[in-house]
């Protein structure tokens, strides 16, 4: 790994998994306790119409994604705010929609096409510099937001009726919530891909949340817990030669095993006293 | 003088009226119970009072203002204490969200305040488990951590919604003692359904049924029950009514 380094590209990969480790530790936590995994989830493929909007129209990548993707998520915040219940279908719908949008607007652009398993799988091995400073913008961004709401996020996600009678801006920053989470999955897709970005918003949250007893220390273990998550991925993807995000993934994922395991002892451990 | 004055007040939910003509008024350190069937419109009387719902037509005061402007002298226990068991937060966290103002988001969590949201835990016996995990304690200490979190505002009016719902039929009776030692400083609104405890304890009762009926004792007469329990041939009457002699008694029906 020290060896692998020497590349410029190692280094930017390394800087960019860390990087989205923190954002995905912030606001994977909330994603999590808010229980709007398949929400995030449906913008991160509906995104991809943003995508297929921008090539066909040739419009600069990011306005056209992040635009596209903030409208796909404001109907689905709003669908999901006013009927809860009815919510997963409606979400299902735009997830495949967007897909689909993006898909045939792509096979309409003349000329070169995007390859689809880039999107899924990001190319974390030719990150640019310039992404790495917008990422690192968007997590400081990030990190200032949630501090300064942190009680109003607290009480909005634990008990959103006391929340509202306390006068917490609920829906605001319920839309506002959401609309940070858009934002951030366009801007780190693009660099690790869909499917990591969904494994990191939830596994590590998940690990954590059984261990964590308060909100900051489940977001800054998991943004940990991510990081290490992301360079034993990265090692194993150099070592053996595989692709580097689904090494990640696969790490996470025997963790996320294992931790199940720990927990079943553990509650028969503490039963059993 | 009083705590509650709702006037007139209609409310409607998909067309369909829930509570209608409702006139109601709560002098201060009243213990009321509301009682009355399921889909009554106990709840959303309730929701009204403290302002997550907005009348169709009449008014709602709180202290003398709206319910919005009167939420930090209201205290409010929730029904269901939560089911998410693995939320990351501890007892004293849960009480120092009473304490949540978001107008001064920065100086919130100064030590005085920590302090205050302790002695309500002291109050309520649950200073050991302060900074216990809120899922691994009992039901009945969950529900006694979220009394915790009502009383840290210090309020003059203190709303719960069937409150005895997760408490054994023991605790119930320690809980509505608590209860009445709290009403020595505040007025005490409690919704349930439990006809047989709260009348021992309350000292009015208020029966709602689309329409409000108000006791002035803490009795339930037949002619009340009557009124708020109709029951036809269609409808299954939720209550069974012994009466025998002054005050009279009731019996709720539990086989459903």
């Amino acid at each position: 790994m020290i060896e692998a380094l020497q590349f410029d590209f190692m280094q930017n990969a390394l800087a960019a998994g860390l990087l989205a480790s923190v954002i995905c530790g912030i606001i994977g936590t909330l994603v999590v306790v808010n229980r709007i995994v398949f929400l995030s989830g449906g913008i991160a493929h509906a995104a991809y119409g943003g995508i297929g909007l921008a090539f066909y129209f040739k419009w600069p990548y990011l306005p056209g994604t992040i635009g596209f993707s903030l409208f796909a998520a404001m109907v689905m915040a709003a669908v999901s705010y006013t009927v809860k219940h009815r919510a997963d279908t409606i979400i299902g719908v735009i997830w495949a929609l967007g897909m689909a949008f993006g898909i045939i607007l792509i096979d309409m652009t003349p000329g070169y096409n995007v390859d689809l398993m880039s999107y899924l799988f990001g190319s974390i091995l030719t990150v640019p510099r310039s992404d790495l400073l917008i990422m690192a913008a968007i997590g400081v961004m990030m990190t200032v937001l949630v501090a300064y709401y942190y009680q109003d996020l607290l009480a909005m996600s634990y008990d959103e009726e006391f929340a509202r009678i306390r006068g917490v801006p609920v829906k605001k920053l319920y839309f506002g919530l959401i609309g940070m989470l858009a934002v951030t999955i366009v801007l780190v897709i693009q660099v690790v891909g869909l499917i990591l970005i969904i494994a990191l918003l939830t596994i590590p949250p998940f690990i954590i949340e059984k261990y964590a007893k308060s909100l900051v220390q489940m977001m800054w273990a998991s943004s940990l817990l991510g990081a290490v998550f992301t360079v034993t991925g990265l090692w194993f993807s150099y070592r053996f030669n595989l692709t580097s995000g689904a090494s990640i993934i696969m790490v996470s994922g025997v963790v996320f095993l294992i931790s199940l395991v720990v927990d079943k002892i553990r509650v028969a451990a503490l039963k059993g006293r | 003088m009083t705590i509650i004055e709702i006037k007139d007040l209609d409310f409607a939910y998909n067309g369909e009226a829930v509570l209608e003509d409702v006139n109601f008024t709560v002098r201060p350190k009243d213990f009321i119970a509301i009682i009355g069937p399921n889909g009554g419109g106990k709840s959303t009387l309730l929701k009204l009072m403290l302002g997550l719902l907005a009348p169709a037509k009449g008014t709602v005061r709180v202290d003398g203002k709206s319910p919005q402007e009167a939420s930090p002298c209201i205290g409010y226990v929730p029904q269901n204490v939560h089911a998410n068991h693995s939320f990351p937060i501890t007892a004293i966290d849960v009480v120092l969200m009473g304490k949540l103002a978001p107008k001064n988001r920065w100086s919130r969590r100064s030590a005085a305040t920590r302090r205050e949201a302790m002695a309500a835990l002291e109050r309520m016996e649950m200073e050991a488990h302060a900074d216990k995990k809120i899922g691994i304690l009992s039901g009945g200490q969950r529900q006694r951590v979220f009394i915790a979190r009502s009383l840290v505002a210090r309020p003059k009016l203190l709303l719960l919604d069937e409150p005895t719902a997760s408490i054994d039929t023991k605790g119930q009776a320690d809980f509505y003692r608590l209860l009445r030692e709290l009403n020595q400083d505040m007025t005490v609104l409690v919704v349930s359904h439990d006809l047989l405890v709260v009348s021992r304890y309350v000292k009015s009762v208020a029966c709602v049924n689309k329409k409000l009926h108000y006791h002035d004792q803490a009795e339930i007469t037949g002619e009340m029950l009557e009124t708020m329990y109709p029951c036809t041939v269609e409808e299954v009457c939720p209550v069974e009514l012994v009466a025998h002699g002054l005050p009279h008694r009731v019996l709720m029906d539990h086989e459903k």
